[in-house]
């Protein structure tokens, strides 16, 4: 019996001593403002909301924000009964979700934090597809698609399978291109390799000399020495997805905007409105040390003024 | 050949191939614990521990997840020790066997064998929502109790039921109560299998990440828990975040998480053998 009390006192003091070292470090608080802030949604904003909560501890220590990566899907679920404040989405809000959020009188802004291209890659020894148009990326994606050879694309492409990867049915990611491509969200052909982990579709493909994927630009960035990306014409000619056509919108349609967004009775709470304040005042240097592509200044400055406005209307 | 060489050579083979089998599992075992160890080792250090999570691979750390997961598992164990010893007990000792009796063993018995994420939508239900705890760590707890519970029902059962007769009778016999007789002769010498059956079903819930990504774990907590309706993060959500980023540097990050995750696991083990082995010797003399 004496061992097992050992063993309780033994965790509680582990407990206590951690409290005790948070304490420590609120203590050294430069401001006063304190309270807590919920952020949950993409996976794929997840890197750029950590960042920020990251560094929005530095200057006001009180305030516990929390990020969550529960999809967009199942952010905006939280979002719309108001158990969250801050809901991050990778793609745009469905009539549902704002119906949902509607009927439990939940008002928000829509603000974008940062771009993302979504990335088509390829073996690095895949010597013949460079390019593609976005025609030839429906035929091969569309549901029921019948194409299962490279030939079967364009003629002087080899007779060999083409083995797809792409995200699962719960990523904004996967939405946003069927949307792009397919002309209806959700709309894709079923017999791929569906990751819910981007790094096991770069694994599949890195190894495999008929791969074909797509996946947001960073997994590509830190991908560079193993993936080829293709270019994509949109009926103006063949561009690279890179950081520079991302930012000017010339690689489409695959650029897409990442959201935040945001409850505007929570960002009545002053630790809310900082927050989101600093969210943009930093989301250019931060989304980029992720793996994002910032926007032009004068983008953030329309966001800032947005918010601004959001908050006078209450 | 005849008959007898014939059933040797049977024997042999059987022997060879139950040999084979033993150490193929211990094979997967090694090569998993050598890559993990090979990529994260060089992770682990005091920093490594005490750091809060970070968007820098180099950087980021496991204090939080670290101490989430220890007041997660306390929070479970003060929830899920009485209720699943007494349930144990009131089964074993009191309960007449009645067709009710009967369908709760049989209903515990497949609730061992319910998938956790089950438990997961269970306590999304119960706990966040209708009674509005939230995505708290009491939430957390309560869903990871419901999961355990049991396994340190079975357990329980199976010490109480290995208690020999006699030292039951002999208390009788002098005149002891039922309570009297459960407290000082059948707790004690069960004790053992007991609190083998509550560490194994703690090893399960230690590594338990889907129920509680349901029931709102988060993924970055820079801060401990200070009361039970405060959010948290434990250890396999950590680990499963960083394998889902884009750099590699969080990669080695989660092999160093899951080596902690894996001693706190082989520790608690540990503990439950060496429990087992103690009170079996005691029994035995």
């Amino acid at each position: 019996m004496k061992k097992i009390t050992l063993l309780f006192m033994l965790a509680l003091i582990a407990t206590a001593c951690g409290n005790k070292k948070n304490e420590n470090k609120n203590s050294t608080n430069k401001t006063i403002i304190s309270g807590s802030i919920k952020i949950d949604g993409s996976g794929t904003v997840f890197p750029v909301s950590e960042a920020v909560a990251e560094e929005f501890l530095k200057v006001a220590p009180k305030v516990k924000v929390t990020v969550g990566e529960s999809g967009t899907g199942g952010g905006f679920k939280k979002f719309a009964i108001g158990t969250i404040d801050i809901s991050d989405a990778s793609r745009n809000i469905k009539d549902k979700e704002i119906a949902l959020c509607k009927e439990n009188g939940v008002d928000y802004v829509r603000l974008t934090v940062a771009l993302d291209g979504i990335t088509v890659v390829v073996n690095k020894n895949n010597t013949w597809a460079k390019d593609m148009t976005t025609a030839e990326l429906k035929k091969l994606w569309e549901p029921n698609s019948k194409i299962t050879k490279w030939n079967q694309l364009r003629e002087d492409w080899p007779n060999e399978e083409i083995h797809l990867y792409g995200p699962n049915t719960s990523h904004g990611t996967y939405d946003f291109f069927t949307e792009e491509i397919m002309g209806e969200s959700g709309a894709s052909r079923t017999d791929y390799n569906a990751v819910s982990d981007y790094n096991v579709a770069v694994q599949g493909i890195e190894n495999d000399k008929n791969a074909l994927g797509y996946f947001g630009l960073s997994y590509y960035e830190e991908n560079k020495d193993k993936l080829n990306a293709l270019s994509i014409d949109n009926g103006n000619g063949f561009v690279a997805p890179s950081i520079e056509s991302v930012a000017n919108n010339t690689y489409a349609p695959l650029s897409r905007s990442l959201f935040i967004f945001v409850s505007k009775k929570a960002a009545q709470r002053i630790e809310v409105q900082k927050f989101v304040e600093f969210y943009l005042n930093n989301a250019p240097a931060l989304s980029k040390e992720v793996g994002y592509v910032p926007m032009p200044a004068s983008g953030y400055n329309t966001q800032k003024a947005a918010f601004k406005s959001a908050l006078v209307k209450k | 050949m005849n008959n007898l060489q014939k059933n040797k050579l049977i024997d042999n083979a059987f022997k060879t191939i139950g040999i084979l089998f033993t150490y193929l599992g211990i094979l997967i075992l090694a090569i998993l614990l050598y890559k993990i160890i090979a990529a994260g080792s060089s992770r682990i250090n005091w920093d490594f521990l005490t750091s809060l999570p970070s968007r820098k691979p180099e950087k980021a750390g496991i204090y939080t997840a670290i101490l989430g997961t220890l007041d997660l598992m306390m929070l479970t164990i003060i929830i899920s020790i009485p209720i699943g010893i007494g349930a144990g007990i009131y089964l074993e000792e009191y309960a007449k066997k009645t067709k009710l009796t009967t369908l709760l063993e049989i209903n515990i018995a497949n609730l061992a064998g319910v998938p956790s994420i089950i438990y997961g939508l269970l306590g999304l239900g119960i706990f966040v929502r209708f009674f509005n705890f939230g995505g708290s760590i009491l939430s957390g707890a309560l869903t990871l109790s419901l999961l355990i519970l049991p396994i340190i029902i079975v357990a329980t059962r199976e010490a109480i039921k290995a208690v020999p007769s006699s030292l039951k009778e002999a208390s009788f016999a002098l005149g002891a109560t039922k309570w009297q007789t459960i407290q000082k002769v059948v707790l004690p010498s069960s004790f053992g299998g007991i609190l083998t059956g509550i560490i194994l079903a703690m090893s399960r819930a230690i590594g338990e990440t889907a129920p509680l990504i349901v029931v709102g774990a988060m993924a970055y907590v820079p801060f401990v828990p200070h009361s039970v309706f405060d959010t948290f993060s434990v250890l396999p959500m950590q680990i499963f975040t960083w394998t889902t980023r884009p750099k590699a540097g969080f990669a080695i990050a989660a092999s160093g998480a899951i080596i902690i995750l894996l001693i706190l696991t082989f520790v608690m083990n540990g503990v439950a053998v060496y429990f087992r082995n103690k009170w079996q010797k005691k029994l035995g003399n």
